[in-house]
Formats: C-alpha cells, sequence, structure tokens
C-alpha cells in the first residue's frame, strides 16, 4: 500500500492544541484544518429535511399508503407463561373484510428449547402468536379479538429478586445463547451458563478482563465506599411505534420500515424468506424515533411479508402503543453491588462490581464496562448476571449498560470524595487521565458556576437545593462495512447514496455538510438519498457509529469524484490537476487567475451523464484498538445537575443542566446541541420519572399507554447548557465521531449526586419518587 | 400576564369532554406513576348529528378541512385523526397514544386545538379543520414554522406537526408569550427527543418577529 505522510491538527483548540504526524494511504484526501478555517463543517447548519418535518409533509413508514393495501394487527398472549393447545381462528376467519390470518409456528432450531406443541411456548404477555390482514385496521382489530387461544398455563416468575430464587419458576428449561439485542459488556452474553434463571457471570468485555488483586487493592485502602444501587426496567416509547409496510411483488420484496438498520433488516427478512440480498429492498426516509430499540425486523417484519404473501396485497403493520411497551424493548433493570477503595491521597485501589438485571427473556443485562475503564485502578473485578423473567425481552438503549452502571459509579465516587474530604469535581481531577473530561470539567464548571455549591444538607428551608456532578465513557466505535455512493451529474446536481438512515439525529445534513466542503459547494446543492437498500450499504444507527463510520468514506467519495472532475478540466486547460482546488461553486487555478469555470460548467465536461464513486470506511489512521472497529480514544462528557428538592412533599425538580460533551471534530453544532437536549431529557426521566411497572400477579404491565408511563413534558425540561469541546485526533479523513450514547450516561448519576447535595441522605435507587425522598428523610415509612 | 385576546376554552389544561372521549378510559386511573395529566382537548358544542343513529355501516360525511369541503365515507366508530389520515391522506397529523395523552394528533376544531384522536369524525359537523398541512398558506411558512426551523426544533420530527400547532395557536393568539406560556401551550405534547428547549426558543423568537 502507497503510503503518505501528513500532519493532523491533534488536541484540544485553547487547551493543548498541535499537530500529529499520521502515514496514511495516498488515496485519502488531504488535511481538514480545524473548524476554525472550515466553511460548513463545524457550522450551525439547519436540518436539510426540517422543512418537510414542520409542514407535515415528511413521510414516515407509518404514513405510507399504497394502493390495495391492507392493515394488519398483532394477537399478542395475554399470559406470561404457557404452552398452546390450540388456536381457534374460524369466527375471525369468516369476519367480513378480513383477508388472511397467519399464524406462528413452532420452529425450535437445534439447541434451542423444544417445545413439541405445534405452537411456540409463550414466555411473556405480549408474546406474538398471530396476525390479521384485513381492510382496515377497525377490522384487523376486532379480528384479533375473535381469535380463541387456548393455553395450559404454567408457572412464572416477573420480579428480578424473585427470579433469582433457586426455586423461582423456570422460564427457560434449557441453555439459550442468543442474546437479544440488548446490552453489551461481557466477551460473550453466556446464557448457558448458570442455576436457574440465572445466567453468566460475564467478567471481561473488549477492554479486557479482570486485573491485578482486589484483595490487596482493597487491603492498601484508607477509605472504603461499599453499596448497592438498584435501577429500574424502562421502555424506549419512540413516538412512531416499531412497524413496517410490506409490499411483495414477483420480483422484489419491498420493506417500508421504521427502523435503525436498514441493512439489518433486509439480511433478516432475506434470511427469513430465503431471498437474495438483491430482491430485498428495506427503506427508511423518515422515522419516528428508535433509541436503540429498532435495530431488527422483529416478529412483525416476517409477519408482514407472511400476510402480503398469503393476500397478494400490500400490508401495513405498525405496532400500537402498548404492543410497544410490551414487546418491543427496554432497559433491563439492576442490582450493583460495588465497592471502591482508595488510599488517603485519593488513588483508587479496587474497584469490586457484581451486578444482576434482567433483560425479560433476552440477555444483556450487564452494567460492568463504565467500572471497568472510566477511572484509573490496578485492581478491578467484576461478575455480571442475567436474570430471566417472564417479560418483554430488553434492547439496546442508548449507551446499554453504562447508564445503568454510570448511576451507580459516579455516586460511590462522590462518597469517597466526601470520606476524604475532597471536593468531587477537583476528586476527579486526579483519578481521571482523560484531557479532554479535564477541559469539560473546567469549562462545564466554570458555565455552571460550580463554586456556588454549599456542603452536603446545609441548604435551608423547606425547598432544598443541591448541585451535583457526573462523568461518563463511551467507547469510539466504527462499523467498517459502512459505504457510500457520491454522483456528480452532468450539468450540476450532487447526490449522496448510502443505506444509512437517518432517524432524527441529522445524519442527512452532515453527509450534505461533508460533501459541500469537499467539493466547495453549499449545503443545498447537495440532494442526500439515504435509508435505501439499494444503495451501498452504511452502519445501523447504534452504539454512536454513524458520524464517525460513514462520513469518512462519504468525503473520500466527495473526493475521488472531485478528482475525476478535476483531471477533465485541467485537460481543457492544458494544466494538471493538483493545480485545480474547488471553492464557491467555482473551479480555479491556484495560481493563474484568468483560468476558473463555475461548478455546473466543468461537470458540462463530464463524457457519462455521470462521475460516480463508492467509498467504504478505511481502517483508522495508525489503526484501531480491536481491529474489528474499536477505536482509540473515547467519547466523554461530564455533567452538572442543579435540583431542587421539596422536603414537605419530597418533590425532585430539575432546575438546570450543563452538559459538556466531547465528540471528536463536531460537525454541526445545532444538531449535536439538539441530541445532547435529548439525552439529557431522557437521562432526567430515568433518574425521576419513567419506571415499567408489572403486576407480579399477572405478568402484565400496569402502565404500558402514555398517561401512565410517566416521562417529562414540557413542565418537567429543566434548563440545558451545552459546551462541546472540540477534540481532534487524526484518525480519519473527517475525524468526527457521534453524541448519542454520551448525551444519556451521565445525567441520572449527576441528578443523584444533586439531590444528596441538596437534602444530605443519599438515594441508592432510581426513579427517585416523592415517595423514596420522604422515606430517605424518614418523614414517612 | 393577562391576556384578553385569547379565548379562555383555548387555554390548555382544560377538562375532557365527555362526549369526545371516546376510547381509552384510562384517565382516572389513580396511578403513582401519573404525576401529571396530560390530556389536551376542548369542550366544544352541540355536534351537528345529534339526535339521529348511525352505525355500524359507513356513511358519506363532509368535512371542510383546511378550507376545502371533502367527503369521506367513515363508520361511526371512525376517530377524527383516523378520518384525516387514513381517509383524507393528510399524513401530517399523527396518532402516538390514541387516547388524549401527547397531543401528537392535535388540528384545529374551528381555530382551537383538540386531540383528533379523541374526537369523533361524525362529531366535526360543520366546524373546520385546520390541520398541520393548512398552517403554511400559498407556500408560505408560519413564522413558527420557519424558528422550528432556524433553531433546529425538530429531531425525528414525528411530535413536531402536533408542536408546530400547539405553539402556532399560541403566538397567534397571544402576541406577547413568555417562556412560562409556551411551556403551558405545549405542556400536553410529547416529545421523547427531547427538542422542548429548543421548540421553546422557536416559540419565543417567532413570536418576537410577528410582533
Ligand atoms: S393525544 Fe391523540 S394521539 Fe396522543
Ligand atoms: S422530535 Fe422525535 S419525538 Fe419529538
Amino acid at each position: 500500500m502507497d503510503t503518505r505522510k501528513e500532519k493532523f491538527p491533534y488536541g484540544i483548540p485553547g487547551h493543548n492544541l498541535s499537530e500529529v504526524e499520521r502515514e496514511i494511504p495516498v488515496e485519502e484526501p488531504p488535511v481538514w484544518p480545524i473548524n476554525d478555517k472550515l466553511k460548513v463543517i463545524g457550522k450551525r447548519v439547519t436540518r436539510i429535511d426540517a422543512l418537510e418535518k414542520v409542514t407535515g409533509k415528511a413521510i414516515y413508514t407509518s404514513d405510507i399508503k399504497l394502493p390495495g393495501m391492507l392493515y394488519a394487527k398483532i394477537l399478542r398472549s395475554n399470559v406470561p407463561h404457557a404452552t398452546i393447545s390450540s388456536i381457534d381462528i374460524s369466527k375471525a376467519k369468516s369476519l367480513p373484510g378480513v383477508h388472511a390470518i397467519h399464524l406462528i409456528e413452532n420452529t425450535p432450531k437445534e439447541g434451542e428449547e423444544n417445545s413439541t406443541g405445534k405452537y411456540p411456548m409463550v414466555k411473556y404477555v405480549g408474546q406474538p402468536l398471530a396476525g390479521v390482514a384485513a381492510e382496515s385496521l377497525e377490522i384487523a382489530k376486532e379480528a384479533v379479538s375473535l381469535i380463541k387461544v387456548n393455553y395450559e398455563k404454567k408457572p412464572f416468575v416477573i420480579d428480578l429478586e424473585a427470579a433469582m430464587e433457586l426455586n423461582a419458576p423456570i422460564v427457560f428449561d434449557a441453555p439459550i445463547t442468543k442474546q437479544q439485542d440488548g446490552g453489551d459488556v461481557g466477551e460473550t452474553h453466556d446464557g448457558s451458563k448458570g442455576e436457574g434463571n440465572v445466567r453468566g457471570p460475564s467478567t471481561s468485555s473488549f477492554f479486557g478482563g479482570p486485573r491485578g488483586n482486589l484483595e490487596e487493592g482493597f487491603k492498601e485502602a484508607d477509605v472504603v465506599v461499599e453499596r448497592t444501587y438498584r435501577t429500574q426496567v424502562h421502555t424506549h416509547m419512540p413516538l412512531e411505534t416499531h412497524g413496517v409496510v410490506v409490499d411483495w411483488n414477483a420480483d422484489v420484496m419491498t420493506v417500508y420500515a421504521s427502523t435503525q438498520n436498514t441493512a439489518a433488516v433486509r439480511n433478516e427478512m432475506a434470511s427469513v424468506f430465503n431471498l437474495p440480498k438483491s430482491k430485498v429492498r428495506v427503506i427508511c426516509e423518515f422515522m419516528g424515533g428508535g433509541f436503540g430499540a429498532k435495530h431488527s425486523a422483529g416478529s412483525f417484519g416476517p409477519m408482514a411479508a407472511n400476510l402480503a404473501k398469503k393476500t397478494g396485497r400490500p400490508i401495513w403493520l405498525m405496532l400500537d402503543r402498548q404492543e410497544e411497551h410490551l414487546a418491543e424493548g427496554n432497559r433491563p433493570n439492576s442490582i450493583q453491588y460495588l465497592k471502591i477503595g482508595a488510599k488517603k491521597d485519593g488513588t483508587l485501589t479496587g474497584i469490586q462490581q457484581r451486578s444482576h438485571g434482567t433483560a425479560g427473556v433476552g440477555l444483556g443485562a450487564g452494567v460492568g464496562r463504565i467500572a471497568q475503564i472510566l477511572y484509573t485502578c490496578p485492581n478491578f473485578a467484576t461478575e455480571q448476571y442475567d436474570v430471566l423473567t417472564n417479560a418483554g425481552p430488553g434492547a439496546a438503549w442508548r449507551a446499554p449498560g453504562n447508564v445503568q452502571g454510570a448511576f451507580g459509579l459516579e455516586q460511590a465516587i462522590d462518597e469517597i470524595a466526601e470520606k476524604l474530604n475532597l471536593d468531587p469535581l477537583s476528586y476527579r481531577d486526579h483519578i481521571d487521565t482523560s484531557e479532554v473530561r479535564k477541559v469539560e470539567r473546567q469549562r462545564g464548571a466554570e458555565l455552571f458556576g460550580w463554586s456556588r455549591r454549599k456542603p452536603a444538607g446545609s441548604s435551608k428551608g423547606i425547598v432544598k437545593k443541591g448541585l451535583g456532578v457526573g462523568q461518563s465513557t463511551w467507547p469510539r466505535f466504527v462499523s467498517l462495512d459502512s459505504s457510500v455512493e457520491i454522483k456528480i451529474h452532468k450539468g450540476g446536481g450532487v447526490e449522496i447514496r448510502s443505506s444509512v438512515q437517518d432517524i432524527g439525529t441529522g445524519t442527512k445534513t452532515i453527509l450534505a455538510q461533508v460533501v459541500a466542503e469537499e467539493l466547495g459547494l453549499q449545503v443545498k446543492d447537495i440532494k442526500v438519498n439515504i435509508g435505501d437498500t439499494f444503495f451501498p450499504v452504511g452502519p445501523g444507527s447504534g452504539g454512536s457509529v454513524v458520524t464517525g463510520s460513514i462520513t469518512p468514506p462519504t468525503r473520500n467519495a466527495a473526493f475521488e469524484a472531485k478528482t475525476a472532475l478535476l483531471k477533465l478540466v485541467a485537460k481543457k486547460w492544458e494544466t494538471d490537476s493538483s493545480e485545480l482546488v474547488m471553492a464557491d461553486g467555482q473551479v480555479n487555478h491556484k495560481t493563474n487567475t484568468d483560468l476558473k469555470m463555475s461548478f455546473k460548467e466543468a461537470t458540462k465536461l463530464m463524457r457519462t451523464s455521470q462521475i460516480s464513486k463508492i467509498a467504504s470506511r478505511s481502517d483508522d489512521y495508525g489503526g484501531f484498538q480491536q481491529p474489528w472497529g474499536l477505536a482509540y480514544g473515547d467519547l466523554g462528557s461530564v455533567q452538572f445537575a442543579e435540583v431542587s428538592v421539596n422536603t414537605d412533599t419530597g418533590f425532585v425538580k430539575v432546575d438546570r443542566v450543563v452538559a459538556a460533551h466531547s465528540c471528536g471534530r463536531p460537525l454541526n453544532i445545532g444538531q449535536l446541541e439538539s441530541q445532547i437536549n435529548g439525552g439529557v431529557i431522557q437521562g432526567v426521566s430515568y433518574a425521576l420519572y419513567e419506571n415499567r411497572v408489572m403486576d407480579n400477579s399477572t405478568g402484565h404491565m400496569m402502565n404500558a399507554n402514555v398517561d401512565q408511563y410517566k416521562v417529562p413534558f414540557s413542565m418537567e425540561i429543566p434548563e440545558i447548557e451545552t459546551v462541546i469541546v472540540e477534540e481532534y485526533s487524526g484518525r480519519s479523513s473527517t475525524d468526527a465521531y457521534g453524541i448519542g450514547e454520551p448525551a444519556n450516561i451521565a445525567t441520572a448519576a449527576a441528578i443523584a449526586n444533586a439531590v444528596y447535595n441538596a437534602i444530605g441522605v443519599r438515594l441508592y435507587e432510581i426513579p427517585i419518587t416523592p415517595s423514596s425522598i420522604l422515606k430517605a428523610l424518614s418523614k414517612v415509612s | 400576564m393577562e391576556n384578553k385576546d385569547q379565548d379562555p376554552e383555548s387555554k390548555p389544561g382544560k377538562t375532557i369532554s365527555r362526549r369526545s372521549f371516546i376510547r381509552g378510559a384510562g384517565l382516572s386511573t389513580a396511578s403513582s406513576v401519573l404525576m401529571t395529566s396530560n390530556a389536551f382537548a376542548l369542550e366544544y358544542k352541540e355536534p351537528l348529528v345529534t339526535g339521529k343513529e348511525f352505525g355500524p355501516d359507513a356513511i358519506t360525511i363532509k368535512m371542510k378541512v383546511n378550507g376545502i369541503t371533502k367527503s369521506l365515507s367513515v363508520e361511526p366508530r371512525t376517530t377524527l385523526a383516523s378520518a384525516l389520515r387514513d381517509h383524507l391522506e393528510l399524513t401530517g397529523t399523527k396518532v402516538v397514544c390514541d387516547r388524549g395523552s401527547c397531543s401528537a394528533c392535535t388540528v384545529y376544531l374551528d381555530g382551537k386545538p383538540v386531540n383528533s384522536c379523541m374526537m369523533s369524525a361524525f362529531d366535526v359537523g360543520d366546524k373546520e379543520i385546520t390541520t398541520i398541512e393548512g398552517i403554511a398558506k400559498n407556500g408560505e411558512l408560519h413564522p413558527v414554522q420557519e424558528a422550528f426551523i432556524e433553531h433546529d426544533a425538530s429531531q425525528c420530527g414525528y411530535c413536531t406537526p402536533g408542536m408546530v400547532m400547539s405553539c402556532v395557536h399560541l403566538v397567534d393568539n397571544n402576541p406577547n408569550p413568555n417562556l412560562e406560556d409556551v411551556k403551558n401551550a405545549t405542556r400536553g405534547n410529547l416529545c421523547r427527543c427531547g427538542t422542548y428547549p429548543k421548540v421553546f426558543k422557536a416559540t419565543l423568537a417567532a413570536a418576537k418577529k410577528t410582533i
């Protein structure tokens, strides 16, 4: 491979900006300077699809209407554990307007639990059993209510701790190895180890396994904090539910999907129906939120396709609000034991962690990775257990594992600081080696007014004020299977094509910015056609991978297309293309100012109708920590929270949050702020409000709707200010990363620390409710 | 601030009309997780069809939407939201909770915001409906829509039509709203992506421009 050496900006402007030399493949584009010197990148560019959104013209999957389309509804189990002896569809079938009924039948795969019946064993309330396609949604619903299912009920267990008992009803009789999307942390989510419903432990992550010697570590400690923290199950509740519209004609199965991962949905559908990938087209132009839960075709995708097959008509199948809560993902709960030891000077000597959590019938409830890596500590060990229960499967939820883990870790660190009589913020300077978090602490603290913080419990009056801080880290993941096509059309017009989807994060806009910057054009000159698997495959929108994965090949493809165009101009001007630049919609000669041509004129020199270049994500400059795409560095944040606690009513209000974040080279400040606002608000919700309430005696979720599933509305929104720290590391042609996960990790911990600062009593469990405050203050029992 | 121009009935936090409460009676549950009621719907006067019996089959009704009178064939159980989305292909109006607790389905009934999921299409009668598609006039955006774009007040955008409807109504009826007014106007609007801070900002900026 031919390479060249280039010097990249390195570090944090205003703090330690320098340069680093990297050896990069020759075909990579030249270095971009820091954002100050760029025209479009790092600016407040308005979202390119905002107009459609504010006028109601944006067409989401749920809005799609096709000629002859039928509406489908899924029948779901209303018992938590049972075998199905029979299903009677005779009444439903004869309802006028019903076109087809599809029953989910048992197809146990090797190694999976084998229920001998015709139908799969029911494992949770809300498990899909059958689907109906009808002329209208009302008819489909009515038909579903007419299907009679005969259950042979089995004992079940809903509660996490009850499920851990050795004599608890067993959820799965056989080992399970399949991870239900959910979490992360362990080297594998090993469902085959363990006893009863408890599976695991997982003791390592891709950052390695246990280190040092914990016993020795705790011996060296002058102070020790040992606590158990609890976090709740909560559900994603995206405004648009999961669902698809499937249009299956002779040649191609077209799936309009509300998804975070068009390519994954295509792959699943192709595999379920044994079709070549070329014959499945998944399209997602607008989608109404996912937050981690929408990476798969689920069971609704194949259900819609089966109904399309049976009826020969397009099928609309969107879940309703209740189904969404029951069956389409949740963040697992946790009981986390954490023991941290430190010397008098603050140096950490040991971190021990043990966690149990339930992702219902799924796996992936681990929480340990943040404790493993956030702070320097020579001795560390974790044991993370998944506990199976008869409840809907968990799914990834913005920074899976780290959000739960941060709630415990960041409170324990505060407690250590207090024992050592240190300010919790300056204590973190001592134990955190991250340079970018150091700057975030400084800049955040100044904006927040950290110096106003008083000793815990010293606030006077009934309504007590408190200030708190929490930190986070998230890996820089890169999806190497990220490709994009750039087309320059003859006579003007530039197009970006990829299967990568914009789930509301602003991906369309940043791609247009990258290409506009590279071609010296304006954002409005770029047409972004993404969310379609007929285009080159891009990454799924999860793990904050999109920006870091798809913007470098987007720039590279634009650079290649530009180079091809400049060659044509150079030929005409009888010069070398290296003498030419593109800026402000023009092609210019670097030295001969007489030679200039508009971009549009230049494209007329093309022999073919378009120049088309496809690029894929190349390796990071200087390689990866792990070759599969774990990049060097991290995405760190520091968040500050200010709360008021009414000690008479127990009511907590988050007044203000300052969120200091970094994501490499920021691409679009407005969109970054928006995503950070979203992460913070979801963090407020996690800390104070939302909670999946289950009836342990029936296995039903009690608040599977919007009115009783409490999340913040306008009245509960704190004032949020963001600090975005530019951090350059010269690892790719854009050096940019995402913010989706980092924005959500530290908030609940910062709020819990602020609540402690206000009332002088610590809460170890979320959601922090008026009743838990009053209990903590011993005002009620 | 006292605002005399504003119709008292159009203020948020109104009671839910029994007549319009045609489905999902879940609001009555006294649950510890229910801390604020997000319900947002209006009282309205006698509907056109009082005294007649209909159903269960569909009949043809007329409805004036965004200034145009349209005929549609709907069953008595059809909600206004469904009539708009499924029969008139006006899919800008979104259905999220389908029981009056998120305001994603907000439309105006004779100029006043209502939750269209909570209203029977039959009950519209000769009242005029305005949907999100009818807010921009002759291709010209309402200042609130412009400000939403400018201040990045939409993320996934699914709540945005409802948010815009709430904020346009505020700005059109209160020339000088403050932050509390904006919060009040959107108190029933659920946004899971967390656009609230920018919705507030955008609406205040739009109000300034319209003075
Ligand atoms: S209020 Fe109508 S859909 Fe939520
Ligand atoms: S922008 Fe996604 S729900 Fe509001």
